[in-house]
């Protein structure tokens, strides 16, 4: 199918739309809970959506996505006060508390899952599709209960943007300034649960936690401001949602979730790798430069050093003596130096080796490097 | 062997063999480890099925293992660069290695023996399909593995006992006295890897993670020593394949989940009423200290106003309320607790400290003055 055939396809429009909704709304909070430190409560939150799934299909009767949203969100949010509870009362960390309540909370799920399964006719109620998410089931409706999730949360974050940002950066301050910030801390973990709801269908519960996590990750590395984190992550999660359904629109047979999440890694790593001032590569590069700048000028110094020491302007040092005095082999440093006519070889006596002489235009780099401070070690 | 009992004890093995690493994870702050391990293995599993064919056996155990190893490994490695917080790079890691594995089992699902969704479930209600004739006995492949796995988990904890103990709780301590604490916490990793590979047939991804921290969570709110932790987490994890089997079995639904979720019943069970770290027993002990301190400011305000010229306005019932500001029923418990413990009199309204209760309330007014006074001690 080629792209344009793949665009005015009914099914895959409405999954491009979909993930487009649950890209921006899971990167945008998703930067509240990455900057919050609680990556992993993502992860136990949509595990923790199964139980919620099974039991609204057993309340309704029926596969009515409403219902099973709504079980999920109810599970999800009591998932988090229960690590909320284990973490303030009693003496287990909260990596123990997250561990717990998901894989609780899904044995739960899994038992539902079986027993709903078990019941005569619920075999088609294929709320197995929760677990990876099945990109293809959507429908036109269902997009409208995401897209109204959706607004809801968007619109929460906007309305309350002020104190979340103060409430994940400095709850102290916030609290000092009057904010209720244990009632916003449970508003921003009940949102981020609206948007692990969000993707149940789309990528299910499984992978659900990195689309949280992902797009927060790589916009943080292009910018420092909280907006355009948000904003950043949201483009991201968008993207890597279009990315994903698109190709496995393409591939028929590979599944929609998986691919998403391979995409949102890609971006992820890509930006780790190369964002400008975090990035990996650039980093090691700027620290590489600095290490070459070190050199020259250590090479140029010891130059004018033996100069001065002789009390001759054109003295011509001996690449032993350079060496020592530098404390490390020159030859490479010289051999660059030399072409950007810095420094120039000169022939001795023949009986000796290669001597080297300090340039007017080396003077000035000198000078120049002595000047500017030592830029300061890379620092993340 | 009956059916019910090889699944039972293939639960149990599984419980014990993850419980002893899950210990140490869990004490260690790593509990999220096994979490990580347990879907990365996935990719491992396709990984050396397409390189080799092998769907079983010690080659399958060690290339998963390995990935499930090489995930910590990644996510560690992106926490030192620190443009990642450490649990973010946990949540980054092992989605992505498990997103490639579903990718992979989805394109070759015809022909790999696992798919997506017994990688998450697992299938120990059918664990007797698949056996091997040991002393005339059909016994099932998953039982031999976690056997075998479980004695090597076994071997490890009580061999390096003392060196994982002191690494599990003074990391710097370990490294002066040369146990190589890094070394030890990656034997721990895997050993989990291998683990939740021997695992992986019988009850899948997630609940794995439920065997390995639940248990031992459980014993970690109960007792305070390790062996004894390690001891109780085993038992809870036997204990739960029991309960579980028979509950699942019972109602007819899944065994593995019915396993998992038995492990949190006894985890309810020691967080309401352990009896040190349960949430009843930290109620009591909250609510007897409020009640010494509420019996001590009553000592405190009998003895500030006895013999003053308003001793008979306040040292009477009424005043509690009135300047003390507590409930008529406070004031009565109150009073009620002093005059059990004998450190009040009552006479109709009016309050008088007894001889103790004054002592009591001058050791709290003038601490350490009754043992200066009296230094021979009485």
């Amino acid at each position: 199918m080629d792209l344009a055939a793949l665009a005015g396809d009914y099914t895959v429009r409405t999954v491009v739309a979909g993930a487009t909704l649950l890209g921006v709304t899971s990167g945008v909070l998703g930067t509240f809970a990455v900057l919050r430190r609680q990556s992993l409560l993502g992860d136990a939150l949509a595990h923790a959506a199964l139980p919620g799934i099974a039991l609204g299909f057993l309340i309704a009767g029926q596969r009515a996505l409403p219902a099973l949203l709504a079980g999920a969100l109810a599970s999800a949010v009591a998932a988090a006060l229960l690590v909320a509870l284990l973490v303030r009362r009693t003496r287990l960390k909260g990596d123990a508390a997250i561990g717990l309540a998901l894989s609780l909370f899904f044995a739960v799920g899994v038992i539902l899952l079986s027993y709903v399964q078990g019941r005569a006719g619920a075999g088609q109620a294929g709320l197995e599709t929760f677990l990876f998410g099945q990109a293809a089931a959507i429908l036109r409706s269902d997009l409208w209960v995401m897209a109204v999730l959706a607004a809801v949360a968007l619109a929460s974050v906007s309305a309350l943007w002020k104190e979340f940002e103060l409430v994940t950066f400095d709850p102290t301050y916030a609290a000092a300034l009057g904010l209720p910030v244990a009632v916003l801390d449970v508003a921003l973990t009940a949102l981020v649960a609206v948007a692990v709801v969000l993707g149940l269908q789309l990528v299910g519960v499984v992978l659900m936690s990195a689309m949280l996590v992902a797009p927060a990750v790589a916009a943080r590395q292009w910018t420092d401001r909280l907006a355009r984190v948000a904003l950043l992550a949201a483009a991201i999660g968008a993207a890597s949602g279009v990315v994903g359904a698109t190709v496995s629109a393409g591939a028929r047979g590979l599944a929609t979730g998986p691919l998403i999440v391979l995409a949102l890694s890609a971006f992820t790593a890509l930006s780790l790798a190369f964002a400008p001032r975090r990035g990996l590569v650039p980093a090691a590069l700027r620290r590489r430069s600095q290490r070459e700048g070190r050199r020259d000028r250590d090479v140029l110094q010891a130059l004018d050093t033996l100069r001065r020491r002789h009390d001759d302007p054109t003295y011509a040092a001996e690449r032993g003596m350079l060496d020592a005095t530098v404390g490390h082999p020159t030859g490479r440093t010289l051999r660059t130096l030399e072409r950007r006519g810095l420094v120039e070889r000169v022939r001795h006596r023949p009986e000796e080796g290669r001597h080297w002489r300090l340039l007017d235009a080396g003077e000035a780099a000198l000078s120049a490097l002595e000047r500017g401070p030592d830029a300061p070690e890379d620092r993340p | 062997m009956t059916i019910a009992l090889q699944i039972v004890a293939t639960g149990a093995l599984v419980g014990v063999a993850a419980s002893l690493v899950g210990t140490f994870l869990l004490l260690r702050g790593r509990s999220l480890a096994s979490d990580a391990i347990g879907h990365a293995i996935v990719l491992g599993i396709v990984l050396v099925w397409l390189a080799t064919g092998a769907t079983s056996g010690p080659l399958q155990l060690l290339g998963a293992a390995t990935a499930g190893v090489a995930t910590v490994w990644i996510a560690d490695a992106l926490g030192r660069t620190r443009r990642v917080a450490d649990d973010a790079a946990i949540g980054l890691t092992f989605p992505a290695l498990f997103a490639l594995g579903v990718l992979l089992l989805n394109v070759y699902a015809r022909d790999v023996h696992i798919d997506a969704h017994t990688v998450l479930l697992g299938e120990i209600g059918f664990v007797w399909l698949d056996t091997v004739p040991i002393l005339g006995v059909a016994v099932p492949d998953a039982l031999v593995g976690l056997t075998v796995v479980t004695l090597v988990n076994l071997a490890f904890v009580t061999t390096f006992f003392k060196e994982l103990e002191v690494g599990t709780f003074d990391p710097a301590l370990a490294t002066a006295f040369g146990f190589a604490p890094g070394a030890l916490g990656g034997a721990l990793l895997a050993l989990t890897s291998v683990t939740a590979v021997a695992s992986f047939d019988a009850v899948g991804v997630v609940l794995f993670v439920a065997f390995t921290i639940v248990p031992a969570a459980t014993g970690y709110l109960l007792v305070d020593r390790l062996s004894r932790i390690l001891v109780l987490a085993a038992a809870v994890a036997v204990a739960s394949s029991v309960l579980g089997y028979l509950a699942a079995t019972a109602a007819d639904v899944s065994i593995g989940g019915g396993m998992a979720a038995a492990t949190g019943v006894f985890f309810a069970l020691a967080l309401a009423f352990g009896p040190r770290y349960g949430l009843l027993a930290q109620r009591i002990r909250r609510r007897s200290e409020r009640d010494a301190n509420e019996n001590r400011a009553l000592a405190v305000h009998l003895y500030q106003h006895a013999g003053t010229p308003d001793a008979g306005e306040e040292n009477v019932v009424g005043a509690l309320r009135d300047h003390l500001r507590w409930s008529e029923g406070k004031a009565r418990d109150v009073v009620a607790r002093s005059l059990d413990a004998g450190w009040i009199d009552r006479d109709g309204e009016r309050l008088a400290l007894t001889d103790r209760g004054r002592a009591a309330a001058r050791e709290i007014l003038h601490p350490g003055a009754a043992r200066r006074a009296a230094p021979a001690g009485s």
